[in-house]
């Protein structure tokens, strides 16, 4: 079977045309999401340097995948559900969540806590695969509140190369496939499951499995940010309107270390980097604004400036975020009242006190 | 009031919960067109519709993972693990999914799944369905974890546990799927014995028996049969295994200064060690004689030819009682 990507944009800033993805962007709309693409960068570079800093615990950098995320992240409906895996800060963006809500996980304050109802953008979820099978529940619920339509609901999850192994994600085709599930499979194939590459994944493309369980796959230029927001687009469409699931496999690369505790000098070279460093995913749309003459040095550099507000926002919030309160691992794990854990909360609090008794008789 | 098997009352609660909360879903494997193996969901399908009786794929993480994912649609899914040992493909969606996801969103996120699980040995199956489970979810926080050992409790317990938002693992004694007892369909639930109580199926003054599940029944042959002998055994049905009844526990233990706590489980580090942990904590001074425990090896379930050694019987649960007073 011939591998077909489909791209929008090339990485020279060209725009071509694709017969089943006509996509029509004004200037303002290629340069909002030249924007995201370049506030979801900083987000991931100020992270970075936080965990360096000793501030958060660790980080999952999506340095290189911008495209892929910010693109299909703009490709939601307001009443679209997301669900991420740890890595989606872009979709984060892009549902309109503050960054700094993320940094809460990364830094061991709480394991999320964000609404997911409100943002329609799911906890992230670190097992990883589990979330295929969250969202297509979800998308099986919409099917029974009648929410399938034209003016219908849809799902996307996010998940990696390394998960298509997983056998969550495989069931999660299977129960969306049947059920005919309103659910985008959006897989974003950054080449590396921490040291393990892709051939250890998979013999075939990725996208190619899909028809194995009955439903459409395709691949697209993750770094394309236009190929993606066209793609998802389309899929999410389809979902909405009752067609049922589709896999869409972003070929993009993790340009970075799987987290801040990764050491990829250990597993691949250098070259493979360089490589895909020409393909980046923002220097194509810049490109693109510049050659079409759409934008000059006055609007990149308001972007740079917002970034670095963005940068400053990040760092204050991040540095200002208190810890919890001890007693606050003993709230919200159940609904209603539990005599054990009660009991053991008052225990700890007690224990807890004789420490402020033993301060105040000093 | 109505006499009806465990089974049967377990599918009235089923049918009453799926009649009073639109909300309410029945999912697993073979549980529509079937009823199920044990025909717990019988006649379900046809009543309530193909969308809110599911017939799923045979996976069991994907039973869960999807339960869950409908429960955050706003869903009250109940699933159906056909066997006890079938429930560990879906280990990781009850236990690091499910059980934390409310605390997880700081309890913005409420996922009110029932996990209906068939438990026990003692019909002479093949291995891998005569497993008793229940500590490993007890262990985790989040979970509730309960099972009915009667009739009565069947038809109560399983209409709690979907009203509640809690996930519940829901233990079926399915050897005593068969037993018969009175059910008061017609009562509300309110009337009930609260899901998280113990509940005293006899009175005695001189050891408590503690037994959930499949050994209830067996507990309370047993203390019939210690009468005999002129010993007077207090029977007490955990019902919830998590949380323990702490307090009916205690209450009893005091009175009676002798414990014995019988499950099919394997005794290492199942919920007797859990138990007589807490006794030896709460009412030490209390005892007579050391707590002892009457349960399953710590060797996988046996070929079912030898299954009536592996699992506690009358005569292991008096012999226990015997040496409580041997001290």
């Amino acid at each position: 079977m011939a591998v077909e990507t489909i791209q929008l944009l090339t990485p020279e800033g060209e725009r071509v045309e694709h017969p089943d993805y006509p996509l029509e962007l004004t200037t303002d709309e290629v340069k909002s999401l030249y924007t995201d693409l370049v506030l979801v960068r900083r987000i991931d570079t100020e992270a970075i340097a936080l965990q360096r800093q000793g501030e958060l615990g660790i980080w999952a950098s999506l340095l290189g995948q911008e495209a892929a995320q910010v693109g299909s992240g703009r490709a939601l409906g307001p009443r679209d559900m997301a669900f991420p895996t740890y890595r989606e800060h872009g979709v984060a963006w892009c549902r309109g969540l503050d960054p700094s809500r993320l940094l809460e996980l990364f830094r061991g304050v709480s394991h999320g806590g964000w609404d997911p109802r409100a943002h329609r953008f799911h906890l992230y979820t670190i097992v990883i695969g589990a979330q295929t099978l969250h969202a297509t529940g979800y998308a099986m619920g919409i099917q029974r509140d009648g929410a399938v339509g034209e003016d219908g609901e849809a799902v996307i999850v996010y998940f990696g190369d390394g998960a298509t192994s997983q056998g969550d994600v495989n069931e999660a085709f299977i129960w969306a496939s049947v059920f005919n599930a309103p659910v985008v499979f959006f897989c974003q194939n950054n080449q590396w499951a921490i040291s393990e590459p892709l051939e250890r994944q998979s013999r075939i493309p990725l996208y190619q499995r899909a028809s194995g369980f009955g439903f459409p796959g395709v691949r697209v230029d993750g770094n394309d940010v236009f190929a993606c927001l066209a793609v998802t687009r389309k899929a999410m469409q389809a979902a909405r309107e009752g067609q049922g699931p589709m896999l869409i496999e972003a070929f993009t690369y993790r340009m970075g270390a799987h987290t801040t505790t990764d050491d990829p000098t250990r597993y691949r070279l250098a070259s493979e980097l360089e490589a895909w460093k020409l393909k980046d995913p923002i220097e194509r749309v810049k490109a693109y604004l510049v050659r079409s003459g759409a934008a000059g040095a006055a609007f990149f550099a308001e972007v740079d400036a917002q970034a670095d507000d963005l940068g400053r926002h990040i760092r204050k919030t991040c540095q200002d975020m208190p810890d919890p309160q001890p007693l606050a691992m003993f709230e919200n794990v159940y609904a209603g009242p539990h005599a054990l854990l009660d009991a053991e909360r008052e225990q700890y609090a007690a224990y807890l006190d004789t420490f402020d008794s033993a301060e105040a008789a000093r | 009031m109505t006499t009806m098997t465990l089974s049967k009352a377990l599918n009235a609660g089923l049918r009453k919960a799926l009649e009073d909360d639109p909300k309410v879903l029945v999912m697993g494997e073979d549980v529509g067109k079937l009823g199920g193996v044990f025909r717990v969901t019988d006649g379900l399908q046809k009543d309530f519709g193909e969308s809110r009786v599911v017939d799923t794929p045979l996976a069991e993480s994907g039973i869960v993972g999807t339960a869950i994912g409908l429960a955050l649609r706003g869903y009250r899914p109940v699933c159906e693990i056909q066997f006890d040992g079938f429930v560990f493909p879906a280990f990781d969606q009850i236990v690091s999914q499910l059980a934390k996801m409310r605390m997880r969103s700081l309890g913005q996120l409420t996922v009110p799944v029932t996990i209906r699980i068939p438990c026990g040995g003692g019909i002479g199956a093949v291995e891998h369905h005569s497993e008793s489970p229940e500590a490993m979810f007890a262990h985790t926080g989040g979970l509730r974890v309960v099972a009915c050992g009667n009739a009565t409790d069947a038809y109560t317990m399983i209409q709690q546990s979907i009203h509640c938002d809690d996930p519940v693992i829901f233990f079926e004694p399915k050897r005593r799927y068969w037993d018969k007892a009175d059910v008061d369909t017609a009562a509300g639930l309110s009337a009930a014995v609260p899901l998280d109580r113990a509940r005293t199926v006899l009175e005695g003054t001189d050891v408590t028996v503690l037994c959930y599940g499949p050994m209830v029944r067996t507990c309370v042959e047993s203390a019939v049969a210690a009468r005999a002998d002129g010993r007077s055994v207090e029977v007490i049905d955990l019902r919830s295994l998590s949380p323990l009844d702490d307090a009916a526990i205690m209450a009893s233990v005091r009175r009676t200064g002798r414990c014995v706590v019988a499950h099919e489980a394997p005794v290492t580090g199942g919920l007797g060690a859990e138990i007589a942990a807490r006794i030896t904590e709460q009412c030490f001074y209390q005892l007579e004689s050391p707590v002892l425990r009457v349960g399953g090896f710590s060797a996988p379930y046996p070929p079912s030819r030898l299954e009536e050694h592996y699992l506690p019987d009358l005569d292991r649960v008096l012999d226990a009682v015997d040496r409580t007073f041997a001290a």
